[in-house]
Formats: C-alpha cells, structure tokens, sequence
C-alpha cells in the first residue's frame, strides 16, 4: 500500500470533526481548551455543545485539574492546547491530577512539531512525546493523517484512561483509508520491503512512503511501518520487521531524544541488535519559517530519509566488514594465545 | 446504589470529643511511622471533623454513590488528619493507621485516591486541589445533580498561582456548589507565610477573585458549622478562611514551625499524649473496605 491521496488535510480538522459526532453520540463527553478553540478545532463541538464546552482562557494547569475533576464524576474529557503547553506547562498537573489518579482525560494537542511553522521555537513542540513517554498510565497517540486522527478520536474516547493524542496544524497528504477503526497500541505496515524497515509516526509517514518509493528505484526496498501509537510501543510488529531488514530507521517530527526513536532503540538493544539510525529534531531548537521550509532545514523530507536510509546501509555494510576482519584476526590471536600457553614450561612438572 | 445520608449529627461537645480523638491518632500514627507532617495536620483536624460529622453527605457504605458531597484535601501533607478522620468515620479500619507510610499500605505519604475509600482526589503537589473541585462541581451542574464539593486548602499553598486560577474560573462559571476552606495558620516550611511571601489581605483577594469571604475561627464548631452551612443561601462561591493555630493541641508543637514536616521521639510522644489524656479510642464496628475502589 502507498499513498492514498494528495489531498490534503489537517489532522487536528478531523480531531475537531470528530469531537462532534462524540458529542451527539456521548452526552458524558465534555470539551476544554485554553483560549485556542479556534485553532485547535474543538471550536466545532463549543458551537453544537455550549453547555459542554469549557474555555478555561489562558490557565492551561487550571484546564487540567477541572479536566481531571470532571472526569472524576464520570465524565468523558477531552482538553486541547497547543501540544507545548498541553504537556511542558502542565507537566506535574498531568502527573499528579490525571496519570497517578489514572482519569478518563484526553489530552488532544495540535500545533506539534516544528511544522507549527511562522511562530517560531517558542511554539514548536518537539518533546511532548519525549515528556509524557515517561510518564505512567500514559498512552500516546499519534496519527498518521486525517483518516486516522478521526478513528482516533473514537478510540481514545472509548478507552478508559488517560490519552495523550498528538495533532498536527499543517495540512497533510492522507496516507490511511478511511473509516478503519483505529486500535491502540499497534502498529500498521504500510508498505512491505526487505532490506530496511523505517519507523515513521505523524506526518512524517507520508514522507517515509515518499523516501520508500526513492529508494525502491534505487533497488532498495523499505518496510515502511506507521507507529501510531507510541505507547504503548508495539513491539512485536517491530521485531518482525527486524527479523527481515535488519536495519531500522526512525522518523518522526520530534527530538530524537525520548521520542519514537528512543523507543525504537530501546525494543532493538533490549529484543533484537540490528543497525539503527534516528531521524529527527537533533537536539536543537526550531525557528521561524514556512513548515515546508522547516521540513527542508532539518532534514525530514523524503528525499533526507532515502539519503539516511542509504548512509546506515552502507555503514552497515562497513561494519559489517570491520566485523569480519576482527574476526579473523581474533582467531589468529586465539591460536598464538594456545600457543603460547603450551610453551610456558612447567616448573612442577619435574 | 441509594444516597444515604449520615443522620447521627453529633452535639458540639461530642465534636470536640472526636476532635481530640483524631488528634491523638495523628500525633501517635505519625510518631509510629516516624515520619510525616504533624503541624499542618493538627491545624485542620476542627475543619475535618465539622465536614466529616456535620456537613457532607456522605456515607462510609457508599464510598462512590455519584450523589455524594465530595471533600478535596489539596493540602496533601495533611493526610494524617484525613486518615484519622476516614478512620472515625467508618470509611477505613483503625489497623490502617498503624502502617502510614510503610511500604505497601494504602495509607501513601500523601492521599491516593486509588487506594484509600473516601479519598477522592490524589493530592501532595501544591495548588492542583481547587481546579479539581472546580471540574467537580460543574459535572454537578451538567449532570444536574445536587452535590457540593468542599476543598481545603493551606493558607502557604495560596502562593500557588493556579489555586487563583482555579478561584477566577469558579465564579466565572457562577459555581454556587463549591467551598474553598483555607487553614490559615500562618506558617510555611521555610516560616511565616508573611515573612516568606505575603499573602494578606487573603480574605479581599478572594472578594476580589468573586467569592463570598467568611473569616472564621479554625478551631470553633460554633463558627465554623454555620460557616459551612452558608453554601446553600450564597449566590457566589465560598472561600472560608480558617484562622487556625499551626500544631494545635500539641503544646510543643504550637505556632513553631519546625513542626512542619517531623515526627515526635518517642518521648515526645510521650509529652504529647498527656495532652489527651482521658481521651479513648474509639472502637468502630468491622469496617468493610470496598475492593472495588
């Protein structure tokens, strides 16, 4: 399977659309933002739902404990921020108030990543997922595309406990069919291959499928695999993959700290040792710029992850060789050692 | 499941009777544990038992009946008032108290919601309590439901700023079923809370966040029940600043800081409990913990 469809879409759109058909179908479900309704999209559900709409204004740790509040008393929440506030700001608010107390709170923050665009550093997140990975009872959705934030929706809704959905500002190709339920916790091949397997999550799958069609002209052929949910972190399809490849390249719209490729590494030195590379923000800030721009600037564009898949390939191959080498040379040392060992004379012989 | 409310309302004498009682079964489980904050405990133990014996309903049988009042104590370092009080009421056995802070016991350092029945908020970081009884009483409101969320407060943890947060978005959404009660016992870890960071006038900041103010001795039923009561003619949400005394009851470890956050030597133990001598244990009937908290 490959691209669906250039047409283009937001995921926070289809979280936005989303939220409104819950709200018909779920009287429980309730809706917060901090003075970003608009663009975070739960605009849509304040208009049909005023009653269940709540803009707590410009208080994101106030947003989260009446969050963790309402979902005490059995209701459904989903709040929303920028994904920087929604998790930096309020860190030890999630901590204590929704994870420790594991409450049905849904935590949906757009504008991730560096593709927030023209705002600049101050509102690019690129370690949310980083942060709240190490947080307990967390689960940490990110979607692929609009089909997929849309399911999402419905299935972080439907799960009880507390979410962490990470949404998108820019519009993107859809890479998913739509109306597919959407199953927390595993991961979906998007395209087949044998000789790399490229771990993508969020927008940056659609560039992964870009850099596999690259590479299969190259005779190359790329496992491209959508790691929509973070964590849990699906391990099995990883290794299966592994098993075939051999070689695993990440990607993801984040720090390589912490992240997708934290995870990545983390399932391959403890489950399965195979030649790794991270594809990410490089521990660095972002800045201003138009997201396309930004995209180029750190290099997470098809044609940076082809060239990065090459690169690990070809070092693989060199250590490979390095490998062998040592090898070889090993076993001579071996043979001298015995060798060694045999004409040391023994003095109690006698 | 049934709402019950508690009938037996106690005289003000028999109050003050329970009052001593949670107090000496603080003093002697922190003593035990060797570990825990004394100070902030005492100070609210009048608070607690006039909301635990006279004000909220709620019932020990019922611990998660979604009619029932619910009590935030955002104070968390105060557990061992809380614990005491849940004991005295029903809601936990006596026994439990003797494990406070001991690896496995449901009895945690600061109030865990899942393992302890009649807790219903997990505190211990400062200033998150009130915004959590804010989401509570507008669940109230969209569920059309009668209960009342009261929230303690230390007067120190008003140095939060989302505590003011929380009190500028309770009157924005006129919640009329929300009491925000701050002990205010003048002193912080570091001393007193005016030499560290002032918080006074703290009755005219929360008129001026929207709330009705009532100032009210800490330590008298006489005052604080009406107090209390007042929730049901107010058009605004409460705030009743409790003046209280910091270690009450424990004459060493009045109004002196260094009580905060430390447990009584055995001697000391010893010192203290004269203090409530004549005053008896309590013997409940067999508490059943409902598992499925």
């Amino acid at each position: 399977m490959t691209i669906i469809s250039d047409r283009e879409i937001a995921t926070r759109e289809a979280y936005g659309r989303a939220l409104v058909e819950l709200g018909r179908q779920n009287n429980n479900v309730v809706v917060l933002d901090a003075d970003l309704a608009k663009s975070t999209q739960t605009i849509k559900f304040a208009k049909e739902f005023p009653d269940r709409f709540f803009d707590v204004g410009i208080a994101e740790a106030n947003m989260i404990g009446v969050s963790a509040g309402l979902a005490a008393c059995g209701m459904v929440v989903f709040c929303s921020s920028f994904a920087i506030f929604a998790t930096q700001r309020v860190l030890n608010q999630i901590f204590q108030s929704i994870a420790y107390t594991n409450l049905n709170v849904k935590i949906a923050a757009s504008h991730a990543g560096i593709t927030v665009g023209e705002d600049g550093a101050t509102h690019q997140s690129i370690d949310d997922i980083s942060i709240i990975r190490s947080v307990p009872n967390m689960t940490i959705i990110v979607p692929a595309d609009a089909h997929e934030a849309y399911e999402a929706t419905f299935a972080a809704a439907n799960f009880e406990g507390p979410v962490y959905l990470r949404l998108s500002r820019m519009a993107t190709p859809v890479v998913t069919p739509p109306g597919k339920p959407f199953e927390i916790g595993k991961a979906v091949t998007l395209r087949e291959g044998k000789d790399i397997t490229i771990a993508a999550c969020g927008i940056m799958v659609y560039e992964a499928l870009g850099a596999a069609e690259k590479l299969s002209g190259l005779g190359v052929e790329a496992e491209v695999i959508n790691f929509n949910t973070i964590k849990p972190f699906d391990r099995e399809t990883l290794v299966e993959s592994l098993i075939k490849t051999r070689a695993a390249l990440s990607v993801e719209e984040h720090s390589i700290i912490g992240g997708l490729g934290s995870a990545v590494a983390e399932c391959i030195c403890e489950e399965f040792p195979v030649a790794m590379s991270r594809m990410g923000i490089r521990d660095q800030f972002g800045q201003s710029g138009k997201p396309a721009d930004l995209l180029k600037q750190y290099q997470l564009t098809a044609e940076d992850i082809a060239k990065e898949a090459l690169r690990l390939l070809e070092t693989r191959r060199k250590a490979n060789e390095i490998y062998e080498i040592s090898a070889s040379t090993k076993s001579d040392f071996g043979a001298l050692e015995s060798e060694v060992d045999g004409g040391i004379p023994d003095e109690n012989s006698n | 499941m049934p709402f019950s409310r508690i009938v037996y309302k106690p005289e003000y004498d028999e109050l003050e009777k329970k009052a001593l009682i949670i107090r000496k079964n603080i003093v002697k489980m922190i003593a035990k544990a060797q570990s825990g904050h004394p100070g902030g405990s005492l100070s609210c133990v009048d608070i607690l038992t006039s909301l635990y014996f006279r004000i909220l309903r709620i019932s020990p049988k019922h611990p998660k009946d979604p009619e029932r009042d619910r009590f935030i104590l955002s104070k968390g370092h105060a557990a061992p008032a809380l614990y005491a009080t849940l004991a005295e009421t029903g809601f936990i056995p006596y026994e439990w108290l003797d494990d406070l802070r001991k690896i496995g016991s449901p009895l945690q350092g600061h109030p865990d919601m899942k393992k302890v029945p009649g807790v219903e908020m997990s505190t211990g970081s400062l200033g998150q309590g009130l915004s959590v009884g804010v989401g509570m009483a507008l669940s109230a409101k969209i569920l059309e439901s009668g209960y009342r969320v009261f929230v303690l407060l230390g007067d120190g943890e008003c140095q939060e700023g989302q505590v003011w947060e929380a009190a500028m978005s309770a009157s924005h959404y006129k919640l009329t079923n929300i009491v925000a009660i701050i002990d205010r016992n003048g002193l912080q870890i570091d001393g007193c809370t005016e030499d560290i960071m002032g918080i006074s006038p703290l009755g005219a900041k929360w008129k001026a966040f929207g709330w009705t103010v009532i100032e009210v001795d800490g330590h008298d039923f006489l005052e604080l029940i009406p107090a209390l009561e007042a929730i049901s003619y107010t058009s605004k949400p409460t705030a009743i600043i409790a003046n209280t005394v910091k270690g009450k009851g424990v004459c060493f470890m009045e109004n002196n800081v260094d009580w905060h956050g430390k447990a009584p030597k055995p001697d000391q133990l010893e010192e203290a409990l004269k203090g409530f001598e004549g005053v008896e244990f309590m013997e409940s009937d067999e508490v059943e913990v409902d598992s499925s908290n």
